[in-house]
């Protein structure tokens, strides 16, 4: 008998090496109290929360919490069924409802997660004899969103209009084509050129997808998201987003002024086959949607933790995914992974928990610390999370 | 159009720089298996290689594609 686990033999064995070295593993993080958006305990030490994507710290708001509550009490603990068949509740709609505000489109699409949300529409919109064009750096739920359907995959190079644009000519007229863009592209945190990208994209009579998971919350004068901040919101036909950052649960949608919008709730097989969001879910999330609609206060203090996080890191010398704080995700580029797992380390040990991110999640072979803040982190937080990567930086040897 | 002759050899030039272990080309070398290549270097080259004959090798077909020779012969294809 062959074991069908003996294929992972290497990954085995270099994870196990890793460990030898005597170092804490970088994906077997446990939290044992969360105490606040952006302070939890990891093995009995208080740390601060660098790495979560809560964006906008709604997590632990009194409105978002109570309206679960609620919901727990009057809908129960889980809907046990599809949204096409007994797992739409009141609350299901409320939430899109809310989504169709803040988004001041006319349709939303409720997903259970943001992975299924890009994985149903992806394989849904693009069938077979169609094209999916994508950029080269694009998140795996894009990509699985590919495989699951039958369309032709065509990818071109991260953010490069001129590389989209030559690659869209080669292309046959006729087939239905749909390119899939992202806001903010989550390794680096660079942002995408999207009046350019979107003006290709029309030219050459395609339809458009961007995924703005990383962009919901804090761009643009809604908060919407890069697209809105950058004056695409006439030319993007659809929009993917998640609850699982700027809102703070779990969940994905899809939102659409495209009139023949409803009919991909019964050809969606990830929104098909699959139980709907429990009603505590679906009640935080329309709650939180409908708070950041009037957040600016939270965006503009968040927009102030990114540029002073990337100024004092720059400071200190390290090397960072940008040139300037293009989002509120912040790389710091290590060459290998030993340095960063030496580094990931010792900021734990004083105190702060960052995401690792190495090969093949990232591009070109690099291996990053990859930080997020967050509207709630205090100027005095952002002060000690300057003071860690100084004294783990100069521990480690990455800076002098 | 060119002959396959002329395809390998303007193949051969876009996988140099990639050809850290300068293996020897011929019609069975693997990408994966002889020139070692991880998926980012795929990437990079299935692009160079694009623009070098001005195609699309779509990923659908790159999944199909594992030696240079086969590499040649699709590009053949895609030229004509």
């Amino acid at each position: 008998m062959t074991d069908l686990l003996s294929k992972f033999d290497a990954v085995i064995a270099e994870r196990q090496a890793l460990l030898d070295t005597g170092v804490r593993d970088p994906f077997g993080i446990v939290m044992t109290e969360v105490l606040s958006p952006t302070e939890a305990i990891i093995k009995g030490k208080k740390t601060i929360l660098l790495g979560t994507y809560n964006y906008m710290g709604m997590t632990f708001d009194p409105d978002v919490i109570a309206a679960g509550k609620k919901a727990l009490d009057d809908y129960g603990s889980g809907t046990t069924g599809s949204r096409v068949l007994n797992g739409t509740y009141q609350g299901h709609k409320e939430c899109e409802d809310a989504l169709k505000e803040f988004y001041g489109v006319d349709h939303a699409i409720v997903f259970s997660t943001g992975y299924q949300a890009n994985l149903g529409m992806i394989s849904t919109l693009a069938g077979k004899g169609d094209y999916i064009i994508l950029d080269a750096d694009s998140h795996a739920s894009i990509y699985d969103g590919c495989w699951l359907g039958n369309a032709e995959v065509v990818r071109f190079r991260h953010n490069s209009v001129e590389d989209l644009d030559k690659r869209l000519g080669r292309l046959p007229p006729e087939p239905g084509k749909l390119v899939v863009l992202e806001g903010v592209y989550s390794m680096f945190g660079d942002i995408a050129p999207l009046p350019e990208m979107v003006a290709v994209a029309k030219k050459h009579g395609c339809m458009i997808l961007c995924d703005e998971a990383h962009g919901m919350g804090f761009f643009g004068p809604n908060g919407r998201g890069v697209y809105e901040e950058l004056g695409c919101e006439k030319d993007i036909d659809f929009v993917v987003g998640t609850f699982s950052k700027s809102v703070g649960t779990v969940g994905g949608f899809c939102v659409s002024n495209h009139p023949k919008f409803e009919v991909l709730r019964l050809m969606c097989r990830p929104y098909v086959f699959t139980a709907s969001l429990p009603p505590s879910v679906v009640a935080t999330a329309a709650t939180s949607i409908r708070k950041l609609m009037h957040a600016k206060d939270k965006r503009d203090h968040l927009w102030k933790n990114s540029r002073r996080l990337h100024q004092g890191l720059r400071d200190l010398g390290f090397t960072l995914g940008t040139e300037t704080a293009q989002s509120a995700i912040i790389a710091v580029m290590l060459p290998d992974m030993e340095t960063t797992v030496r580094m990931w380390q010792a900021l734990l040990e004083l105190g702060l928990y960052v995401n690792t991110a190495r090969p093949p999640a990232t591009p070109a072979g690099t291996f990053l610390l990859r930080c997020s803040l967050c509207a709630e982190h205090t100027d005095d937080q952002v002060d000690e999370i300057l003071g860690m990567f100084a004294t783990a930086g100069r521990a480690v040897g990455c800076i002098g | 159009m060119s002959t396959r002759e002329e395809i390998f050899d303007r193949i051969a030039t876009q996988i140099e720089p990639f050809n850290k272990k300068k293996v020897a080309l011929s019609d069975g070398t693997s990408f994966a298996k002889d020139l070692e290549w991880d998926s980012l270097t795929v990437m990079d080259f299935v692009a160079a290689i694009e623009d070098e004959f001005d195609i699309i090798i779509t990923m659908n077909m790159q999944a199909e594609i594992e030696t240079v020779g086969q590499l040649a012969d699709a590009v053949a294809k895609l030229e004509g």
